[in-house]
């Protein structure tokens, strides 16, 4: 293609102006509202209602770090991390033991077996909900931690069954053939072998597993009662319930909940687009 | 190669304990759904106070669980409309390999990594006529207080955060399209227009149908933004086929009611999946 042709024509200087004016409208449009969110946590609230667009009169720190004092805050977000952290491993090792069955082996019922399996991307969360709450209290696992991150690999695993599947499958069929002919067996197979070999999709699954258990809402505000297990999400909905029209903390609460995702996604955001849009559309 | 049965053993051994998560937690849940369903029941014991399909009925009869659809609907509508001319438009003027498209598409992507309840609250404290954003432009002006408005709102958010997602998929999909297709379109002095909608739209179906997917699925699942923005209201207004399954079944333990409710939920779901999967299928053929 020639020098200045793009996917829509030849382009002068001014409808690159353009280009670049309409870009940035939308991006400001995309940040404004975060941004007003991290400054408003920094004001006062009688600054917030003659102000709610500039920059801070004044600097208030005490909103931040009265949350950041406060162990709730802390106790929360630990919560959210270890259940997202306990479903990614959940699912990442499930999901690719599955996966490794369906691409290695030859067994009767194979086919039923996958069908079974795919059904699960058709279930609402919201059909499972009511029955799970019954078929977790007769488990006693109503309240806990464990009552969340099952179903959530429950409900994360045909997805991920299909991603790593679909993995297992572009891979030389030469690989299991040596590893059998050293005597390999076929869980050291998996595990030394094949795991290793699998960093791309593992870190796929991974990715679109720990962001969708970490802003999970509706399944833990039903399934967990006691507030010292409460997620961070549920925090924030009753702190903001809690504080009706204080925005300036409730802005600052918004602001710190939602930072250690924002850092990980601008360290890693290549990855991480790549594995969100990837991740739904290879299943 | 080894023999079936030696196969089946090591199969089922890999197999066994993603089968069970996934069997116990989330494909007996619905099965169950399907039998509580015919049931009066709390919750407690055992279910006995056996109904039929009265729940069903009691579901399908109630003037809120249709509005609830309704306001489905709008969602899904306001989002083709939106969403969708967005991305595409978007993503040909990034995909021109411009300067800072690194830069541009993180920032469109940066409200899809926010949780549902974060982009509500956001936009809940934006909206807020006198403390907000809007205060500056409309003081006063309580726009999730006005039922002619607050689902408006609530879809506009809803654009606000998908949009980067479906961004993405759209630049993907311009990247699959063999570029001598512009140069022999070029050749034959074929305007900007044509090249639009004659080879670029065309060669896009596929993307254009996998974005409406989730734009369908998503819309019709919609309750975190909800709750986060109205909690369903003012006066219902908000409420949704999930909103109502919380706010009708969940919070005063009608297990059978809720569960008919689930069920309902995800026929629907079934059907517009089918349904646009069809729908797109043909469309390919015609194009195709």
């Amino acid at each position: 293609m020639a020098e200045g042709q793009t996917l829509i024509g030849s382009r002068s200087r001014i409808s690159r102006v353009c280009v670049y004016a309409v870009l940035s409208v939308v991006a400001v449009a995309a940040l404004a509202p975060i941004v007003a969110t991290v400054l408003g946590g920094f004001k006062s609230l009688g600054d917030l209602r003659v102000n709610p667009a500039g920059l801070p009169r004044e600097w208030i720190w005490a909103n931040y770090l009265s949350i950041l004092g406060s162990g709730t805050y802390w106790r929360m977000m630990l919560n959210s991390f270890l259940i997202a952290a306990w479903s990614v491993v959940f699912t990442v090792v499930f999901a690719s033991m599955v996966a490794f069955a369906f691409a290695q082996f030859q067994f009767r019922g194979k086919k039923a077996l996958m069908s079974y399996i795919t059904v699960g991307l058709m279930f609402p969360t919201a059909t499972a909900v009511v029955p799970l709450f019954v078929i977790l209290t007769q488990f006693g696992l109503v309240d806990s931690h464990l009552g969340v991150i099952l179903p959530k690999v429950a409900g994360g695993m045909t997805m991920a069954v299909l991603l790593f599947y679909k993995f297992f499958q572009g891979m030389p069929r030469d690989l299991s053939d040596a590893a059998e002919v050293d005597g390999c067996s076929h869980f050291t197979f998996y595990w030394r072998i094949l795991l290793p070999l699998s960093a791309p999709i593992i870190a796929t699954v991974a990715i679109v597993n720990f962001v969708a258990s970490w802003n999970l809402y509706f399944l833990p505000m039903i399934l967990l009662n006691s507030p010292e297990l409460f997620t961070w999400p549920i925090g924030l909905m009753d702190y903001t319930d809690e504080r009706g029209t204080e925005w300036q903390m409730i802005c600052a609460y918004v602001t710190l909940t939602m930072l250690p995702m924002v850092i990980v996604f601008l360290a890693a955001q290549k990855h991480i687009i790549a594995g969100l849009t990837s991740g739904a559309v290879k299943s | 190669m080894e023999g079936g049965r030696r196969q089946g053993a090591s199969a089922l051994f890999f197999i066994a304990p993603g089968l069970l998560i996934y069997t116990v937690f989330l494909v007996a849940p619905v099965v169950q759904a399907s039998f509580y369903s015919l049931f009066s029941w709390n919750g407690f014991a055992v279910p006995t106070d056996f109904l039929g399909l009265q729940n069903y009925t009691a579901v399908l009869a109630d003037p809120l669980f249709w509005r609830a659809f309704g306001h489905n609907l709008i969602l899904i509508a306001f989002m083709f409309v939106t969403v969708l001319p967005l991305a595409f438009g978007l993503a040909v003027l990034i995909a021109d390999r411009i300067r800072f498209a690194v830069a541009f598409r993180l920032i469109y992507f940066l409200p899809f990594i926010l949780a549902e309840i974060t982009a509500g609250l956001i936009w809940r404290f934006l909206l807020d006529g006198n403390y907000g954003l809007v205060a500056d432009l409309f003081p006063g002006v309580f726009i999730l207080a006005d039922p002619q408005l607050a689902l408006y709102a609530v879809a506009t958010v809803m654009v606000w955060k998908s949009f980067g997602f479906h961004l993405v998929l759209f630049i993907a999909g311009l990247q699959q399209i063999d570029r001598s297709l512009y140069e022999a379109a070029d050749i034959d002095g074929a305007s900007n227009w044509q090249k639009t909608f004659g080879i670029t739209l065309p060669l896009l179906g596929p993307t254009i149908a996998l974005s409406g997917f989730f734009i369908v699925i998503n819309s019709l699942q919609a309750f975190d933004i909800i709750m986060a923005m109205t909690s369903g209201g003012p006066a219902r207004a908000t409420s949704t086929m999930v909103h109502y399954l919380y706010a009708d079944a969940l919070s005063g333990f009608r297990v059978g009611f809720g569960s008919a409710i689930g069920v309902v939920i995800f026929f629907i779901t079934l059907a517009f999946a089918l349904a646009y999967q069809r729908v797109t299928r043909k469309l390919d053929r015609v194009h195709g």
